[in-house]
């Protein structure tokens, strides 16, 4: 595939690894933010191969993972209601909440539905004018804009039976409340490189001016995520932090201006429940007033009981990049794929389910 | 969750396109790259394109991976 595979081109790996086991001379840890970098990293086999200099933490950038519990047990509430069907993407389905999951609900005769987009959604809304169709917005700044889109496209289609749960989640600010935490002494971010296509680089240049920490948006292959190490390691061996973009061919300094407008006329920040962090002020995307006929939780009120957390699972710190996944002890024990106990295992983004895929010890 | 394809824009109707990515075809909306045209490559978003990929900056990006590969062993 055209600019993917160039990317991969296995002798420039090689060169590359070479030119970061040279460069690296202190031993650094740096935060791949972004579930999917964690997947395309651990896939790659990048983490045997990099100096044990460099390590590299899991972030709190798999967008099901931070989902809170309550937020989930809302969301699968939801799919009581009489005349509902649930569309949302495959990641949610298997996501044990509190008392049930997607999954046990749609067994139990609840007509859930997966689709691959809000296109699909917008397409059931349409062929079952008699039900309500709730979209379980679960995502970041990429996943947005399509939601955005689809609320608008249902306003200009009329379809009056069209409503997104929005848990929608923005990236800078965990950041900063990660820098904050102080638990986790990292020197750089490999920043999200699909969320930085919406937003561009501005929302992150507090990092390096505020706090001294560079970071790099990177891309996906082999050889962008050893470009962006390299440049992390020369910026805090020289001292000298910035934000920079790797991954050009993608991202633009002031990302996709077309889906920012988007953004900010269908949604509001608002204050967001992350797991393992909390709530943190001014990360949530909230429908706005002006769209709120298509809000569910207007719409329709969920009242779940206090949430109940899995047993034993320690998510919340793999999201902090505070242990590692094979450190929480029912990592594939207890805790596997197929009978997952927290959603880091659930999610074919998640942390758990990427070293239990690849890096098993 | 946080996926993006890149595909070639083959065929636009209205704002959505009919797009290739590695051999296959697809629909996809262009409603967040209303400026994209027939045999620009794009990343796809879960059914949406969200940005044109920029031919030029990914082969300087390959040219500069090139060179730092080659400056590799230059002590011997
Ligand atoms: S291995 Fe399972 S139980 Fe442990 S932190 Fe990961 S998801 Fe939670």
């Amino acid at each position: 595939m055209k600019f993917v595979n160039e990317f991969r081109n296995p002798k420039l790996v090689q060169a590359l690894i070479k030119k970061v086991r040279e460069y690296s001379s202190t031993p650094i840890k740096l935060m791949e933010v972004c579930g999917t970098h964690t997947v395309a990293i651990s896939k790659s086999g990048l983490r045997q191969v990099i100096p044990n200099s460099i390590t590299l933490l899991s972030g709190p950038g798999c967008p099901v993972c931070v989902t809170s519990h309550r937020d989930l047990d809302r969301a699968i509430t939801l799919a009581s209601i009489p005349n509902v069907i649930i569309t949302t993407f495959g990641d949610m389905m298997k996501v044990p909440g509190s008392f049930s999951s997607l999954s046990k609900e749609k067994a139990s005769g609840k007509d859930i539905r997966v689709v691959y987009s809000t296109l699909d959604a917008l397409k059931i809304a349409e062929e079952n004018r008699d039900k309500r169709i709730i979209f379980l917005g679960v995502g970041f700044e990429t996943s947005a804009p399509t939601v955005g889109q689809a609320i608008i496209e249902a306003r200009r289609r009329n379809l009056k039976n069209f409503f997104v749960f929005s848990a929608l989640k923005t990236m800078p600010l965990v950041l900063k409340a990660l820098i904050d935490l102080g638990e986790v002494n990292f020197q750089g971010y490999i920043l999200p490189g699909h969320v930085s296509v919406i937003i561009g680089v501005k929302p992150y240049q507090f990092l390096s001016r505020d706090y001294g920490m560079p970071g790099v948006i990177a891309g996906f292959e082999p050889l962008d995520v050893l470009q962006t190490i390299l440049m992390l390691v020369e910026m805090i061996e020289k001292g000298e932090p910035e934000i920079k973009i790797q991954y050009k061919r993608a991202v633009s300094p002031e990302g996709n201006l077309i889906a920012q407008e988007l953004l900010k006329k269908v949604f509001e920040p608002s204050d967001a429940d992350w797991r393992g962090i909390g709530v943190i002020p001014e990360t949530g995307l909230k429908i706005a007033e002006n769209y709120g006929d298509f809000d569910a939780e207007r719409i329709f009120k969920v009242e779940t009981p206090e949430p109940v957390e899995p047993k034993g699972c320690r998510c919340g710190e793999v999201l902090r990049g505070l242990i590692f996944p094979y450190q929480c002890g029912l990592f594939a024990k207890a805790c596997t794929p197929e009978s997952p106990v927290g959603p880091c295992m659930v999610s074919s983004e998640g942390a758990c389910a990427a070293y239990y895929r690849y890096n098993k010890l | 969750m946080c996926l993006g394809i890149p595909a070639k824009v083959i065929e636009i109707n209205g704002y959505m396109a009919e797009v290739e990515i590695g051999g296959t075809r697809r629909e996809a909306s262009l409603q967040l790259v209303p400026d994209a045209k027939v045999g620009d490559f794009v990343l796809i978003h879960t059914g949406y394109a969200i940005q044109k990929i920029d031919e030029k900056e990914a082969e300087e990006t390959l040219e500069l991976l090139k060179q730092l590969g080659e400056s590799n062993g230059s002590g011997e």
